[in-house]
């Protein structure tokens, strides 16, 4: 096994207010789906607020530890206090939080409501984890500014003067770099970057007793917003996921140079997706990106983080956020209120972008702007039971004829949204089963046999 | 009848000649496409109370400095290029940018001209209000796209015979993107990436063309579309600023009258599209009819 090169990275910069309405779904929580139904997937958390910028970078590395390496090009040279190690179970939250989701409805009784009531139960779907960007070749480096231990990881600070000797160094070092790099980071040497290079101290994760990697931290100062994703993509084979989070002041976080585009959402889907919600989600991703020409961002979730609804996790904790870099809230005043209990965020909005890039359709990194919308928007879908009642009446009737009708609306949708076979679904719907409704032609009907 | 005929002729060839009804058929088909297949981040009551605050603003503002006719197009443009470039959950900021961009048509003047692209000053006061924001990346990349809009745009700028700040922009501009990737040692698809942007051909095409806020002679306008360039390629790098043509094109309006003082031309004027040669045959405008035309 070769050390793996994680290039991830972001910066920041822009900024506009507002208060955008806030759009009620009542409603109950079911599901969510996971990000880790994607392969080679990265999260990266962004907290943002004027220049100041806390960057968490995960991923599912499953291999052997002493193999993972990770070089992000960073603005700064970062002093120790700058670097820090995160709490997976918090981004575990944040991506719960945040997950794609399903939602229930179910058909009132015709015959005693005027007006349907839904009552509404929410799933979330979970997407994947984290994507990293992954260097083959070795590599010798230049400079080292600085040289720290932070928690179970090594930690070098290099900035070289020209890109040959930081593939040298790299290379001299263990670290593979993959053909093509090296135009790559000559052109972030260029651009003032430095290279933050991050391994595991196998001795000190072996005393903190830690099975997994945890996530990294580093906090600096930049008018850049912006995400570094081209080292990645040089040697990767096939597409990579990457899940953007960002918790800004002012509004939902797009991007400035790829489309940013909200996943379709709120479509009714037949009942039976409820079992199969990760195979659901992953092709209708899939099936978005490629109507994007591939060059898509997407929009998961943007919402203010005092509420949610339907909630498929609890809002984050003040504490929780802080933990993940959002330094400006003031947690004296929370713990005066005397709430212990799920302390809320008062100036919070998170924005989650999820982006399956290569080289071919991702030229540039990603470069964000914060805007003063903060309209909600969730990825949800929707499942309707219908009534099941044996009551009889004159809506009862009518209302068993829509029923089929809106099940083969349903079947079009999914087939629609995720390309699955029209035909199949319809069989997984047991469609066939049901009674028919009266779908024949006016002349049909007239001249029936 | 042959005397209506002989009536109206002149009428109806001097009407298609005004190339702001090509700039309004080609605002139109974009502002339609991104509706229909870009999904644009606009409502359909941001696009009539954009429009109609335009025209209501441009009416009133017509009444009130005793213009002889009103004339609805430029309002009519400035406010299908906001609604082409301007996202805003709220209706009182949309009608508030048409009130800003026809208003300040008719306040900031300088020599019978205004010196501010009405579209262009009202996307920066609203930007800097954090009142709404512009998505320069929601138009995409495909290339047919780039296609038809340059051919759209291409047309009304010869029409309205200032493609020569067009092209000297797209010039400028494209040239020192790839001067600075030939500098990093990118690859060529990055600059190609950055200018496959449908903000960026709006902005050439339909902003900084504006003939009445440009300078009056060719070498003038030259001069300042490389002015242009220059500072929004110093605000996109230096500053890390979105939107950076928009910001380059405000900070430069104000020299304008100083060009055209260094360079003089012959001063635009709708109805006689023309380059600002002297050379060029043109109808010299009468002083009165330059002072009132406030389009």
């Amino acid at each position: 096994m070769s050390p793996v090169l994680v290039p991830l990275f972001t910066f920041v910069l822009s900024l506009p207010l507002w208060s955008g309405d806030a759009s009620a779904f009542c409603g109950f929580y079911v599901g969510k789906a996971d990000t880790k139904l994607f392969n080679k997937a990265s999260e990266v958390v962004i907290a943002r607020h004027d220049s100041k910028t806390v960057i968490t970078m995960a991923n599912d590395f499953k291999g052997n530890a002493k193999e993972f390496a990770m070089v992000v090009p960073v603005p700064t040279v970062l002093e120790q206090d700058q670097i820090h190690i995160g709490d997976s179970a918090v981004l575990k939250h944040l991506a719960d939080y945040s997950a794609p989701r399903l939602v229930e409805h179910f058909d009132p009784n015709p015959c005693q409501m005027m007006y349907p009531e839904s009552r509404v139960m929410d799933m979330v779907a979970k997407s994947a984890e984290p994507p990293i960007n992954r260097g083959r070749d070795k590599a010798l480096g230049v400079t080292v500014e600085t040289q720290y231990t932070v928690g179970e990881y090594d930690i070098l600070l290099l900035s070289a003067t020209e890109s040959q000797g930081l593939e040298t160094w790299l290379t001299e070092n263990g670290y593979r770099i993959p053909k093509g790099a090296s135009g790559v980071l000559h052109s972030y040497l260029k651009q003032n970057m430095k290279f933050f290079v991050a391994k595991v101290n196998l001795t000190e994760q072996a005393k903190l007793g830690f099975a997994h990697l945890r996530p990294l931290q580093i906090a600096f100062e930049s008018p850049k917003f912006m995400l570094p994703i081209r080292l990645g993509t040089v040697n990767a084979d096939g597409a990579q996921e990457l899940f953007i989070y960002t918790l800004t002041t002012q509004g939902r976080v797009e991007t400035t140079n790829y489309r940013t585009v909200r996943l379709p959402e709120a479509h009714e889907i037949p009942l039976y997706v409820k079992d199969r919600f990760g195979d659901f989600y992953r092709d209708l991703f899939t099936r978005q990106v490629k109507r994007e020409s591939e060059r898509g961002v997407f929009l998961e979730y943007a919402w203010d983080m005092n509420w949610c609804d339907p909630c498929a996790a609890n809002p984050l904790s003040a504490e929780e956020l802080r933990s993940l870099g959002v330094f400006w809230q003031d947690n004296s005043k929370m713990v005066e209120r005397g709430r212990p209990f799920m302390p809320q965020a008062q100036n919070v909005f998170l924005t989650r972008l999820h982006v399956r890039y290569d080289a071919t359709h991702f030229p540039e990194d990603l470069i964000f702007q914060e805007t003063p919308d903060r309209s909600n928007f969730q990825a949800r879908y929707i499942l309707r039971h219908p009534w099941t009642g044996t009551e009889d009446c004159p809506t009862a009737t009518a209302y068993r004829k829509q029923v089929r009708d809106r099940y083969e609306r349903e079947a079009q949708a999914l087939a629609n949204l995720t390309g699955w076979n029209i035909g199949e679904i319809r069989k997984a719907m047991n469609l066939a089963s049901l009674p028919m409704s009266d779908d024949r032609k006016w002349y049909q009907r007239l001249w029936e046999n | 009848m042959g005397q209506d005929t002989t009536t109206c002729q002149p009428i109806t060839s001097s009407l298609w000649r005004d190339p702001r009804l090509y700039q309004i058929v080609s605002l139109s088909t974009l502002l339609l496409y991104g509706l229909l297949f870009l999904h644009l981040d606009v409502s359909l009551w941001q696009i009539i109370v954009t429009l109609g605050t335009a025209q209501l603003t441009q009416y009133a503002a017509t009444r009130y400095v005793n213009l002889p006719s009103f004339d609805p197009k430029s309002a009519l443009i400035s406010s299908l290029s906001l609604c082409l470039l301007l996202r805003t959950n709220d209706l009182v900021v949309a009608a508030l940018a048409s009130f800003i961009a026809i208003g300040s048509k008719f306040v900031i003047r300088w020599n019978n001209k205004h010196i501010f692209n009405p579209t262009n000053l009202t996307l920066v006061v609203v930007l800097a209000g954090d009142l709404g924001w512009i998505s320069p990346g929601q138009w995409g990349q495909a290339v047919w796209f780039w296609f038809f809009a340059a051919c759209l745009g291409s047309l009304v700028v010869t029409r309205a015979a200032r493609a020569d700040v067009t092209l000297a922009f797209l010039t400028f501009y494209i040239g020192l993107l790839v001067v600075r990737t030939w500098w990093l040692g990118d690859p060529l698809t990055i600059p190609l990436h950055q200018i496959e942007s449908g903000t960026l051909l709006i902005f050439a095409f339909f902003m900084i063309s504006d003939p009445k806020t440009t300078p009056d002679s060719r070498s003038g306008r030259i001069l300042f579309a490389f002015m242009v360039s220059l500072t929004a390629l110093y605000i996109q790098f230096g500053f890390f600023k979105p939107n950076a043509p928009l910001w380059g094109l405000i900070l430069c309006s104000p020299v304008v009258p100083l060009i055209d003082r260094l360079w003089p031309g012959i001063r635009y004027d709708w109805s006689r599209p023309t380059v600002g040669h002297s050379s060029v045959p043109v109808h010299l405008t009468p002083s009165f009819h330059a002072q009132r035309r406030f389009s």
